[in-house]
């Protein structure tokens, strides 16, 4: 919006944006309709949208004339509302807004794109969802993913208990890409007894531009909700680049690996638990938890919201372990080098950490690959000092567990225990060799 | 037609010129370079419309998105990048490829903007992977001088080009990505031209004004003209991808025929009284199930129908010729194509023929209770492709009861255009939110004015006044793409600027004419050339065949000593000229010293270019003074 000497002139002449209005300056003569003007940008500028679509930015100096040629209306970007008849042979499915880029549109405050369409306007750019659910629309809050919180983790959790106890077919939750691995996580934790799907969507390239991978997602995840007997929670997006399949992962094993390609989600360590193509399934493991026709979701929200994830660097010196104490952590997740390995340098802070009952878990930032603290006598020495080897856990996922586990215990034994217990697929008993990273350039010249 | 009946008929023309700019991608770091090898990926994708910022779906985009083809972009890893494939966010704006739309604005007296933004318009037939083109309207208000008068350019922008479409199948259409994201300049005219041969004229300008920077690409494609076309009572057509200037006249004429027949079939039903025509269509397979016609006996047998409607009151007028060899029929075949993704159609003004018989037609004439005022348009698909195929035909045909609709029509190899999509409204442009808006400072335009490249006719006086050129050679080589080359080879070497410039305009081009690779001639083998014949040590003379060979491989100095070119000395000349003036005494004493004229032709063709013309005239003539004095 404007401000400063631009607003004081446009009130001055009663000109609001929308309004169609005719700009002179040095010869040059704009028409158009005002747009409004992004506070990122200096206050200097009026920004016209001109009869053939063009805006231009006119700056405010001497000799400038702007008049109002009519008034107009404020452009909006809003979809009308989509009334559907429930059909009692579909499916419920409840989609969650959180915010994010599934929903998003242009802001003027910032000139960028923001979460900002309710999760009914998604439901409006995607009728294709009538055909495969009873679509109801839930907003639970409305922020970036990387402003998500623990205690938003459990504000959805509860919202998704609520929808399954009251006899949705599965839910959708529609979050921003960047945390949505660690939220996946946090929920796969917390939610006791889960009885049908719960599935994450998001969507790399934002809902307004035709070549969104929004729609192809969320019909997707809905017919996972909708369809599957998938009682876990997952997360579905593109598998490839293509808009040809969506992957299902589970929600403990899935990690985001690329700032901004479509099939920015892989499961790592393991193999996705199915793929949906359309609206047609086809799963690839057989070891996941059914759905049942009854049963009542139990939320275990609790969560240490105090707990350090750091990563490992040569040379890493004990006062960073030191100050994290200091701060007040509860508990500490490494993400060592290779097999689970840091520099001696860190041994005294992580015996302060032990010594003072805070866990100290370790994770690899290989990220593929379990830690083996046994082969090395750097390994045996942090086994020694008490440190929690993570097996093959994500370092995100193990941060996630540990502070919800330090919700449930504090003793040092018990939260061992349950880290390197498998609760919710976190750990695998076995490594597959067929799920590390495969280039796709050409191998041979 | 003369020039005062096109100017009756309310004729309108604009034209809208695209030239890529000699820089890397705009919003990339890739190299502008088209492929002609094997694409080692291919990438399916699918676009979805979506609103504009005015919150209306544009028809275009919603007549594309019916379409609802699938596209597969061919990838080629080592020269296009994540942001082609749409898989990563346009980096900021290529500030070169700015700069050069600027100057260009500035050469074309236009008024930068005083903040670019960049917009997105929406194009979702697949040529731009995210589903629209970014443009940036860049400045308003130039003109340019022609001979043919001042046109107005009331808008420069800058924008992507788009994807190369290379192939298309019922499912898929294929687009190389090569091309997608070179910088382009798109200047727009006035709709001032009122005749259809200025506009060539006026194309062919901007275009030796845009070389005249030397920072826009060459070659085929790299220039295109859209040109916009109306006339009273017709309507506005956006006609795509003129490549020849030369086709643009013959354009606008079969343009203007067109929408003279288009308004006489409007009259023609008005007088009919025909109505709206309904989307009542009825499955005719029975009628053929004997046919003799290939095509229709080899559809069904894949499992087509055979779909019919009626227009009614349009008989005769579906055969009316719009434009030579392209018919109404023509334009409704356009339709079902775009929308059914159908082969063609069928209708009653051409038949019986193609293997129907008359039988046939009168079968389902009857069928449909067409009158004998009806004309009847049918195909032979899938049950979907057919329907759509019939409604898209309907709809252009209620399209002809109000007269010529707004198209973007595609310009024909023979000058003919045909269907491409509804002309796009203003609504399918809105913010590129990934881009903040770009402030041109005063500073920077000032820093631009001051390096303006010298135009053409500023540098065709100046070849004449400075260089002593005759006005054809510097006019041609003020329009040269080697201009630069000749004012830096004349101003590095004592050589005649005359000569400079006609081995550059002249010899070069009779030697490409001569099937010679010309090409291959480095700049560096010019500067050779002329520092030998700046040191004396090469005749003028030997250029054409040094050259000769040098577009055959071989190099300047190679070249030179094995046709034995290098300048003779002063005392072999002399020999030269002492011995054709003795073996010649007859033509001597004849003509006395008017031999001096055969004789040179003579002494030149021995020294085969390895003498300089004016030494052997010089002691030609002395020669033959002392002989005169001897007698």
């Amino acid at each position: 919006m404007y401000r400063g000497k631009a607003l004081k002139l446009l009130k001055s002449l009663s000109i609001e944006v929308g309004d169609r209005v005719k700009i002179e300056k040095a010869g040059r003569v704009y028409e158009g309709i005002l747009m409004p003007r992004t506070e990122l940008g200096d206050p200097n500028h009026f920004v016209v949208k001109l009869a053939s679509g063009y805006n231009v930015g006119i700056r405010i100096s001497k000799g400038v004339k702007i008049s109002k040629v009519e008034g107009g209306k404020m452009p909006r970007l809003g979809l009308p509302p989509l009334e559907i008849k429930r059909d009692p042979a579909k499916p419920d499915v409840t989609i969650m807004g959180t915010g994010g880029t599934v929903a998003c549109r242009v802001d003027y405050r910032t000139g960028a794109v923001y979460p900002a369409f309710t999760a009914q306007e998604i439901y409006s750019a995607v009728p294709e969802l009538a055909n495969l659910a009873n679509i109801k629309v839930v907003e639970v809050c409305n922020v970036f993913s990387e402003n998500m919180t623990p205690q938003l983790w459990v504000r959805i959790g509860r919202a998704i208990a609520r929808e399954l106890n009251a006899g949705a077919d599965g839910v959708v939750v529609a979050h921003g890409t960047d945390t949505m691995g660690y939220t996946a996580a946090a929920l796969s934790f917390m939610l006791k007894d889960l009885f049908r799907p719960v599935v994450l969507v998001g969507s790399q390239r934002s809902s307004d531009r035709p070549s969104s991978d929004a729609a192809l997602n969320l019909i997707g995840a809905v017919a996972v909700a909708g369809k599957s007997d998938i009682a876990e929670v997952c997360v579905v997006m593109h598998g490839s680049t293509e808009d040809d399949f969506c992957l299902i992962h589970r929600g403990t094993k899935v990690r985001k690996c690329h700032t901004s390609r479509r099939d920015t989600f892989q499961t790592i360590n393991d193999i996705p638990l199915g793929m949906v193509r359309g609206t047609e399934l086809k799963l690839f493991r057989e070891d996941y938890n059914r759905r049942k026709p009854k049963g009542r979701v139990k939320v275990e929200g609790k969560f240490e919201p105090r707990v350090a994830l750091l990563k490992v660097t040569p040379g890493m010196p004990s006062s960073v372990i030191r100050g994290v104490l200091k701060a007040g952590d509860k508990g500490i997740v490494l993400e060592g080098t290779g097999l689970g390995h840091v520099p001696e340098s860190l041994f005294d802070g992580i015996k302060l950490a032990v010594s003072r009952g805070v866990p100290v878990v370790m994770t690899s930032q290989c990220l593929w690959g379990r830690v083996d603290m046994k082969v090395y006598s750097t390994g045996r020495d942090l086994l020694r000092l008490g440190v929690i080897p993570g097996g093959d856990m994500l370092p995100e996922v193990a941060w996630a567990k540990l502070m919800w586990s330090l919700g449930k215990t504090k003793d040092l034994e018990e939260v061992s225990e349950l880290m390197q217990e498998n609760l919710a697929g976190e750990i695998t008993p076995r490594s597959r060799p067929d799920v590390f990273l495969k280039p796709t350039f050409a191998l041979t010249p | 037609m003369k020039e005062d009946m096109y100017k009756k008929l309310g004729l309108k023309v604009g034209l809208e010129i695209h030239q890529e700019l000699d820089t890397h991608k705009l919003f990339c770091n890739c190299p502008s370079i088209l492929r002609d090898d094997g694409p080692p990926i291919g990438v399916k994708r699918r676009l979805r419309p979506t609103q504009s910022e005015l919150g209306e779906m544009d028809r275009a985009a919603l007549a594309e998105a019916i379409k609802g083809k699938g596209f597969n972009y061919q990838v080629y890893p080592d020269t296009i990048c994540l942001v082609e494939l749409d898989e990563e966010p346009p980096h900021l704006v290529n500030e070169e490829a700015l700069d050069i739309a600027l100057e260009i604005a500035l050469l074309l007296n236009a008024k930068p903007v005083d903040e670019a933004h960049v917009m997105r318009k929406t194009v979702i037939d697949g040529s731009n992977t995210c589903g629209f083109q970014r443009t940036i309207l860049v400045a308003t208000d130039g003109y340019v001088e022609t001979e043919e008068g001042r046109a107005r350019i009331p808008t420069i922008c800058l924008e992507e080009d788009a994807a190369r479409k290379m192939g298309e199948d019922a499912g898929f259409i294929d687009y190389r990505l090569d091309r997608l994201g070179i910088p382009l300049v798109e200047i727009a005219t006035g709709p001032d031209f009122s005749d259809p041969y200025t506009p060539a004229k006026v194309a062919l300008h901007i275009g030796q004004l845009l070389r005249a920077t030397g920072k826009v690409r060459r070659g085929i494609g790299t220039i295109r003209q859209d040109i916009n076309i109306s006339i009273a009572g017709g309507a506005r057509q956006e006609i795509k991808g003129v490549q020849e200037l030369a086709l643009i006249s013959t354009v606008i004429e079969r343009e203007v025929r067109r929408q003279i027949a288009l308004l006489e079939i409007r009259d023609e039903l008005k007088r009919r009284g025909a109505a709206e025509v309904e989307k009542g269509f009825i499955e005719v397979k029975e009628i053929f199930s004997n046919t003799n016609s290939r095509v229709i006996r080899d559809a069904i047998k894949a499992g087509s129908i055979v779909l019919a409607v009626r227009l009614p009151k349009f008989v005769g007028l579906v055969g009316k010729e719009l434009q030579p060899g392209r018919r109404f029929g023509t334009e409704l075949a356009d339709q079902a194509r775009a929308y059914g993704g159908v082969g063609g159609i069928f209708h009653t003004d051409e038949l019986p023929a193609h293997g129907i018989s008359a039988e046939e037609v009168s079968k389902l004439r009857s069928a449909i209770k067409a009158s004998p005022q009806d004309a009847v348009v049918f195909v032979a698909d899938i049950g979907e492709r057919a329907e759509a195929a019939l409604s898209a035909v309907v709809d252009r045909a209620n399209q002809a009861l109000l007269g010529v609709p707004e198209e973007t029509r595609r310009a024909l190899p023979d000058g003919n255009t045909e269907f491409m999509r509804p002309l796009p409204g203003a609504a399918r442009m809105y913010v590129e939110t990934d881009i903040p808006p770009i402030p041109i400072t005063e500073d920077r335009l000032r820093r631009m004015k001051e390096r303006l490249p010298e135009l053409p006719e500023q540098k065709r006086s100046r070849f004449v006044r400075d260089y002593g050129l005759s006005e054809e050679l510097a006019r041609r080589i003020s329009l040269s793409e080697h201009v630069e080359l000749f004012e830096r080879l004349v101003k590095k070497y004592r050589v005649e600027p005359t000569l400079v410039a006609s081995t550059i305009e002249e010899t070069l081009v009779s030697l490409r004419r001569e099937g010679l690779a010309v090409e291959r001639i480095q700049e560096a083998a010019l500067d050779e050339i002329f520092q030998f014949i700046s040191k004396g040590k090469l005749a003028k003379e030997a250029i054409p065949e040094i050259l000769r060979q040098v577009a055959k491989g071989a190099s300047v100095r190679v070249a030179v000593k094995e046709l034995g070119l290098e300048v003779m000395t002063k005392a072999e000349v002399l020999k030269l000229v002492s011995g054709v003036v003795k073996s010649n005494p007859k033509l001597i004493e004849e003509r006395g010293e008017k031999a001096l004229k055969p004789l040179m032709g003579i002494a030149m063709a021995r020294a085969r270019g390895r003498a300089d013309g004016k030494l052997v005239h010089e002691l030609l003539k002395r020669e033959l003074k002392r002989l005169g004095g001897a007698r």
